[in-house]
């Protein structure tokens, strides 16, 4: 079975887009809207691989998703990457303490973001 | 692997447009004092704009998104005050991305001077704060973002450097010295040196050296700690901040030193000893087998990334842009105002539902049909209470399709607070605008037409009625004027409202100006109504000067026509026992269903607009006017309608000749009245309207068809068209008979 993968961002395009991208590399991809959704997600499939996360959202930003994330069981040593426009050096400071696995920088390269999890993941 | 990032466009700019009214709305409410939740709202639009149009390659979008936004997050942190200043130059902001916007779904790339003034203006202000925060990517991006949207290599603005040769030159470039001292915790927080190498290696040549003298006896490992120490050489003309940028996740994790060095230098740099690039790393710092006691294998180390690429390497973002305007010019015009619409849940559970009882209801009646014994009256009840469910059925599937169609009037209301503002701002007016029955829904196309009348409505109430504060005091009035808008429903019409408390309308001034025009006569005894609704009538003006806000050579004629087009009317009134006067607008409820008056002529029965209708009369023999044989008029109270013989325009042999005999029916379209000339009035209903073109063509005086209930094809008369139809035919005639003579 293919790796599924959570992909978190408030804006439907780059949720499309981003999806389109992870799915036509031949990856199963679940979407949440946000931080909140993408807990209960989470909670509930204990079975995804990996988790992309946006950072500026409405109801819960992508920093304390990871916290979040992080407390849960399965989720603890899970690779959980932030994809987002932010670039500033205490936001990825941030991100890295709250237990993000890496930062790729919006906008991104779709065949460069594959190349990223397939490092990730394998 | 290629793709197409021109098929999520559209959703992106759907997305800009929700975000841009989120912006503006919010953006509004910090008028009445800033609240941090609004901002952040308004914040997050600007962000995900920002986003969305870099990763789609709008640089100039995203570049102007960008000061915004910088400006958005001081406000957002409490750096800068919100001042209604600031408030103006964002919603002005707002105005120029939504032209960027829709340029940008146009395809037209053509520059704005707006654009280039306003992002100035945002710069100027973020520029008076510098000094808080010296924003070393607001100049760079806002660079891109002010150059021409038509080169999209720019769209990363972070890849301007020259890409190196593959085997990079390091006679010609220079290059850097790194000292990479990574501290014992470096591997346990999941970070892997040979990935930044592999990194560093896309910027240039690399060569590695590492530095094993802290490497512990082979008892004393933790394998989990990091004990090496390298020395890299990169080569090429590559900034620092890139390098950085690659250890930024680490960096509170390492001892970094960059070290440039000139082409002289690089010589002897070459001589030492050249590792392949990055395979002694790759071996040191890869999670290596238990047995290789000199390499400090993390066999625990989480295999997880340490720094991910922070950004499309130069290469991969050269040939993206590239490949993204192709399909982006194959796609062209024609799908631009895609006609889609977005249904609410509820309603599509609805009609699910209906289809369900529907599906229901046939079963039911196919096993009564099986059941039916010929010849007997057994289970003839059964099968008519069968039927009347079907009926039932069908008139509510029938109104939940409808629904379908029915948007809130908010999607038109919403515009008015900023408009509103705007407008008072520069007449130097107050105004409160209050609105009520947003929620009130109306069919989508006369959502997207009545937009303009009521723009129109509600700049002339700004304009001529609600007046200046200092005027408003002298006649005892706040100082505030109210503007109301509002709608409802009213049977099974729709009505909107304009209500202002200003001057109200002048009987006088409105009929002097008519006479003066030659709209009526100075000796008509004319109602109070009469007069007020002579401004919808074509020229008439009653403004003295043209001003900027409501005289645009458009005038409540044009108002009058538009809500016509939809099948409803206007009015206007003096408010009762108040001041100001209120427009009311009456719409039907939908433009798939037509109150018809149903008419003969012959055998055939059409449909006449109920709307459209004055009166219907009996014609006498001394009212008619015959003008050269051809044109035939009636009098009606001093005006002489031209009669339309409806049975002669349409080439049908059948109906009464005599004008006697038949009923004339005077209908009004631009303020044209003719008669209609039918047999007989039938009855009047709703009807639904069949486009005509879609099942056969378009007929010049026909707007449709309908079913009638004993299933005959009814045509629905189109009245302009007619009235046009008549009078090109008259103009023939004419001419003929002049060649003739």
């Amino acid at each position: 079975m293919a790796a599924s993968i959570l992909a978190v961002d408030d804006s439907p395009s780059m949720r499309k887009m981003v999806s389109f991208t992870l799915t036509s590399a031949g990856y199963d991809v679940v979407t949440a809207n946000d931080g909140v959704e993408a807990l209960e997600i989470a909670k509930t499939s204990p079975d995804l691989r990996l988790v992309l996360t946006d950072v500026n959202m409405p109801n819960m930003d992508g920093i304390s998703l990871v916290k979040h994330l992080r407390e849960l069981r399965d989720y603890k040593f899970k690779p959980i990457l932030i994809l987002t426009t932010e670039s500033s050096r205490e936001k990825k400071l941030q991100g890295k303490q709250a237990g993000a696995t890496g930062w790729i920088v919006k906008p991104f390269d779709p065949e460069q973001l594959i190349n990223t999890l397939r490092r990730v993941l394998d | 692997m290629s793709i197409d990032l021109s098929e999520f466009h559209d959703i992106f700019f759907e997305e800009c447009t929700e975000g841009l009214s989120v912006m503006e709305e919010g953006l509004l409410t910090l008028d009445k004092g800033a609240d941090v939740e609004e901002i952040n709202a308004i914040f997050r639009a600007a962000h995900s704009i920002k986003g969305g149009s870099a990763s789609f390659g709008f640089t100039a979008i995203s570049g102007f998104t960008h000061v915004m936004e910088t400006l958005l997050d001081e406000m957002r942190d409490g750096r800068r005050e919100v001042t209604r200043e600031i408030v103006d130059l964002l919603l002005e902001s707002v105005d120029v991305l939504r032209d960027m916007v829709t340029a940008a779904r146009e395809e037209d790339e053509s520059e704005n001077q707006r654009t280039a003034e306003v992002q100035a203006k945002l710069e100027r202000v973020l520029a008076g704060q510098a000094e808080a925060e010296p924003e070393a990517e607001a100049p760079a991006a806002a660079g891109a973002g002010s150059d021409s949207a038509a080169s999209p290599a720019e769209a990363a603005p972070e890849t301007e450097e020259p890409v190196q040769d593959a085997d990079g030159t390091p006679a010609a470039a220079a290059g850097w010295k790194i000292s990479f001292a990574p501290h014992e915790s470096l591997l346990r927080s999941g970070n892997d040196p040979a990935r930044i190498f592999r990194e560093l290696e896309r910027l240039g040549r690399l060569e590695v050296a590492s530095d094993s003298a802290d490497l512990p006896l082979f008892n004393a490992i933790t394998p989990e700690n990091s004990y090496l120490r390298w020395d890299l050489t990169l080569y090429g003309d590559i900034a620092e901040a890139d390098i950085r940028e690659l250890f930024s996740w680490v960096e509170d994790e390492c001892d970094l030193t960059l070290t440039p060095f000139s082409a002289v230098e690089a010589v002897p740099a070459e001589s030492e000893p050249a590792a392949p690039a990055a395979a002694p790393a790759e071996a040191a710092a890869a999670p290596a087998p238990q047995a290789v006691p000199e390499s400090v294998a993390p066999d625990a180390a989480p295999a997880e990334v340490a720094e991910v690429a922070a950004k499309p390497s130069p290469a991969a973002a050269e040939t993206e842009p590239k490949a993204a305007p192709k399909p982006a010019a194959k796609k062209q015009a024609s799908n631009k105002e895609s006609g889609s619409i977005r249904v609410g849940i509820d309603k599509v559970d609805a009609l699910i539902n209906m289809v369900g009882e529907l599906v229901i209801t046939q079963s039911m009646l196919s096993q009564i049909s099986s059941n039916l014994e010929e010849g007997t009256t057994k289970n003839f009840d059964k099968l008519l209470d069968g039927i009347t469910q079907l009926e039932r059925n069908t008139r509510e599937l029938q109104e939940s399709v409808l629904q379908i169609r029915m948007l809130p009037i908010s999607f038109s209301f919403s515009r008015f607070p900023r408009l509103v503002r705007d407008l008072s701002k520069s007449m130097g007016k107050q105004i409160e605008l209050k609105m009520t029955g947003e929620h009130t829904e109306v069919d989508k196309t006369v959502l997207e037409k009545i937009g303009d009348p009521l723009v129109h409505l509600v700049r002339n109430s700004l304009d001529h009625g609600i007046e200046t504060p200092d005027v408003r005091r002298e006649k005892g009035k706040p100082e505030t004027g109210v503007l109301e808008l509002c709608a409802y429903h009213e049977g099974g019409d729709i009505i909107i409202q304009v209500k202002d408390d200003g001057a109200g309308l002048s009987r006088e001034r409105i009929l002097g100006k008519a006479v003066e025009k030659g709209l009526v006569s100075e000796n008509e005894d004319l109602s109070d109504e009469r007069v007020y609704n002579l401004i919808f009538m074509p020229g008439f003006s009653t403004a003295d000067k043209i001003s900027d806000v409501s005289g645009r050579g458009v005038g409540m004629d044009v108002v009058r026509r538009n809500v016509r087009d939809l099948g409803g009317n206007v009015t206007i009134n003096n408010n009762a026992g108040g001041a100001g006067s209120t427009v009311t607008i009456r719409l039907p409820l939908t433009l798939a269903i037509l109150d018809g008056q149903l008419v003969r002529i012959g055998q055939e029965t059409f449909i006449v607009s109920l709307v459209s209708i004055v009166e219907s009369l009996q014609m006498k023999r001394e009212m008619i006017n015959s003008i050269t044989g051809q044109s035939e008029l009636y009098r009606v109270r001093d005006e002489y309608i031209p009669i339309i013989r409806v049975n002669r325009l349409f080439g049908t042999r059948e109906g009464t000749e005599d004008l006697l005999d038949g009923l004339l029916v005077v209908v009004e379209s631009d303020g044209q009245r003719v008669g209609l000339f039918v047999d007989d009035l039938l009855g009047q209903q709703q009807v639904v309207i069949k486009s005509l073109e879609t099942n056969f063509k378009q007929i010049q005086g026909i707007s449709g068809a309908t079913i009638l209930g004993d299933g005959t094809v009814a045509l629905i008369m189109d009245v302009p068209g007619l009235i046009q139809k008549h009078f090109e035919s008259c103009k023939r005639a004419d001419s003929g008979r002049a060649a003739a003579a």
